[in-house]
């Protein structure tokens, strides 16, 4: 049998990205913090010591910056890792990501590459407020050119951050900052997991949950709930959430015949919304009810920590929304 | 006999070909916007286009002090940053015709020329955008030991961009070999920059340490020799530097921008283009100094028209990208 072993989510995006720069000098990181700090998350903690300060690269507080050096730098050779501090912060590259990184390859009529990963954290209730808290995924899924990888597992994070830096294409990798400590097995031996290959997180035959993310815990805790009341929940996760799985997501929703699709991204014109359109169109003659969406409540994320947590998705309202879907 | 009577000859001699080499240079990029400008006018070219006609000595200049594999970043004035650091015309054209046989396949246009085989990372239509990609570009030639040298070319609008500074302080910090390059034309768009750009445009780069200098960008041999001494020390290591090219453009904005008097004076424009056309100052030199006659200028020149010509009777020859090729080069 292959050894396993259990790992946080942040030992295994660290494992991730040691292991590709062991086997490939081009790849480097460069961010706040991320060298003696290791992140404020603490998930580089030990990555400077192997690898050095040139490629663990300190950078000023400057997103748009070291950001545009990336694109630079993996158009000529190297294979950069971008690490953002806090999703919020995208809104600081966004020049860099949309109108540089995404639009290099098409442009220039398929000339240059930009080989990079920008990674990201998102997710609320950290209490951190309105400027700390936020997903903003959904940004980068509107861009041709992006793909945007969503782990929900250390499994899925390590396997994903490799084909992310191995892609000839700028990668968006977001992990959501309350996951860092969740664990789960990850083998030992090098694997990859390619994109646009959605994950069954637990088989079921009455209704389909489609999670995302930080949202896939919930929707599984969701599942449990729903079996105490006879309810058979299938839970699965794109993973990719560009480029999306609609095959995957189509066949469960004509299976179960209803569906839920939970993101801690705002619902309105976000990833909650793709993934309906894709099932209404794809299943439309299998379902028995609407597909019903569940994100973030449109507001922006409030400090108190009542307040903050009526506006994530949690067990309880995926339970609920479930069960009257079903009739129950 | 001696040598030292020839030598002198010999050496101006080579620096006599070399300046007819950049006479050349700046002549196909007049030639090839006054081209642009007409295509515009015939209404054969998709969109607009804006002309570096009156700046051509500072891309010739700079570019002459690189070698073919050292990179650059461009603007939307970007037609002669190509040209100079060697693009060839036909392609060049049938990219401003959004032509499949066009560097980018017609996807790129007259803003986004790019060109790996001369190191032509792209131009950028978004102001100041390629300031990271220039800085990066530097950082892969240190990390990879390659020697190359990178040259950011902006427009002094860009000195408005975040951006610009955060990356100079960071090839600052790490001593990255590129060298940020301002044409200073003295507007952004249809304003003057003394009401966009306060204080003093060299010490915003002094004060991230870069060494920062000002050379007459109408004057193509002080541009070359300023320039040829910047990435000489930028190759051995010395850091990025600011170069700051006084310049002046000639026509509009852009080839639509005809009427110009409510933002510049006509006077101020005839000014520029009899006393300080970058072309004709080395023409009048070069004939001051005995080192060719008028009569060689005119036979580059009518070399270069017929080049330019037969060039853009190519580009509007060939074919447009069939539609089927839209989603085509969006995923590596
Ligand atoms: C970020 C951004 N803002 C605004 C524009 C619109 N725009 C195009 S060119 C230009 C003026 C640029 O002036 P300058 O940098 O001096 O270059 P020049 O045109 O004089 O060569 C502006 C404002 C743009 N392209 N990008
Ligand atoms: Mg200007």
């Amino acid at each position: 049998m292959p050894e396993t072993r259990e790992l946080t989510m942040a030992e295994a995006v660290r494992e991730a990205m040691a292991e590709e720069m062991r086997r490939d000098p081009r790849v480097f990181i460069c961010g706040e913090d991320i060298a003696e700090a290791g992140t404020v998350f603490k998930v580089l903690t030990g990555l400077v010591d192997e690898f050095g300060t040139e490629r663990v690269l300190d950078t000023p507080i400057s997103e748009a910056g070291f950001t545009g050096i990336a694109v630079g730098a993996a158009m000529t050779g190297m294979r950069p890792i971008v690490d953002i501090m806090f999703g919020d912060f995208s809104t600081l590259v966004m020049d860099q990501m949309v109108n540089q990184a995404a639009k290099v390859h098409y442009m220039s009529g398929g000339k240059w590459k930009v080989p990079m990963v920008m990674r990201a954290t998102l997710g609320a209730t950290r209490r951190s407020a309105a400027q700390h808290s936020q997903s903003l995924h959904a940004w980068f899924c509107h861009i041709p050119g992006l793909k945007v990888a969503l782990p929900s597992t250390p499994y899925d994070a390590k396997g994903l951050l490799k084909s992310a830096i191995r892609d000839d294409n700028p990668v968006v990798f977001f992990e959501d900052k309350m996951m860092y400590k969740l664990k789960g097995s990850v083998p030992a031996e090098d694997y990859t997991i390619p994109f646009g290959v959605a994950d069954v997180k637990r088989e079921g035959t009455d209704i389909t949950i489609v999670a995302t993310s930080s949202m896939v815990q919930v929707a599984l805790g969701a599942a449990q709930m729903l079996e105490e009341h006879d309810i058979s929940a299938e839970v699965i996760d794109p993973r990719t959430v560009w480029p999306l799985d609609e095959k995957a997501l189509i066949a469960s929703a004509k299976k179960t015949s209803r569906v839920i699709v939970v993101d801690e991204g705002y619902g309105r014109y976000g990833v909650t919304a793709e993934i309906a359109s894709v099932i209404a169109e794809g299943a439309f003659f299998d379902l028995e009810a609407p597909v019903k969406r569940i994100g973030a409540m449109h507001v922006p994320i409030p400090f108190s920590p009542p307040l903050e947590d009526a506006t994530v998705p949690n067990e309880q309202t995926v339970f609920e929304a479930a069960k009257a879907l079903c009739g129950r | 006999m001696t040598t030292a009577v020839d030598r002198p000859k010999t050496q101006s001699e080579i620096e006599a070909q070399q300046w007819l080499h950049m006479y050349r240079r700046m002549v196909m990029i007049r030639l090839f916007e006054e081209q642009v400008n007409d295509l515009y006018t015939r209404a054969l070219m998709p969109g607009l286009a804006h002309l570096y006609i009156g700046e051509e000595a500072v891309a010739v200049g700079v570019c002459a002090a690189l070698e073919p594999a050292d990179y650059i970043t461009s603007t939307h004035r970007g037609h002669g940053h190509c040209l100079a650091k060697g693009a060839a015309l036909d392609r060049m054209f049938a990219e401003l015709l959004g032509k499949e046989a066009g560097y980018c396949k017609g996807k790129g246009g007259s803003m986004h020329i790019a060109d790996p085989d001369t190191g032509n990372l792209g131009a950028n239509a978004i102001v100041g955008g390629s300031a990271g990609i220039a800085t990066g570009a530097a950082l892969s030639a240190k990390r990879l030991k390659t020697g190359q040298v990178a040259v950011c070319f902006f427009g002094d609008g860009a000195l408005g961009q975040g951006l610009l500074y955060e990356v100079m302080n960071m090839a600052s910090l790490w001593k990255l070999p590129v060298i940020y390059v301002c044409e200073n034309n003295l507007y952004n768009e249809y304003t003057h920059n003394s009401e966009t750009a306060a204080g003093d445009m060299l010490t915003r780069a002094v004060a991230f340490g870069l060494p920062a200098l000002t050379v007459d960008g109408q004057d193509v041999r002080a541009v070359y020799q300023m320039a040829k001494a910047i990435v000489d020390r930028t190759r051995l290591g010395a850091g990025p530097t600011f170069l700051l090219c006084n310049t002046y453009r000639f026509m509009g904005h852009h080839v639509g921008d005809i009427n110009r008097e409510y933002y510049r004076s006509k006077q101020e424009e005839q000014m520029w283009k009899t006393e300080r056309d970058p072309i004709h100052l080395l023409s009048d030199w070069m004939i001051s100094q005995n080192l060719a006659d008028r009569a060689r200028f005119d036979q580059i020149r009518s070399e270069v028209k017929s080049e330019v010509e037969k060039a853009v009777q190519f580009a509007i020859a060939a074919p447009y990208p069939a539609p089927d090729k839209a989603d085509q080069d969006v995923y590596a």
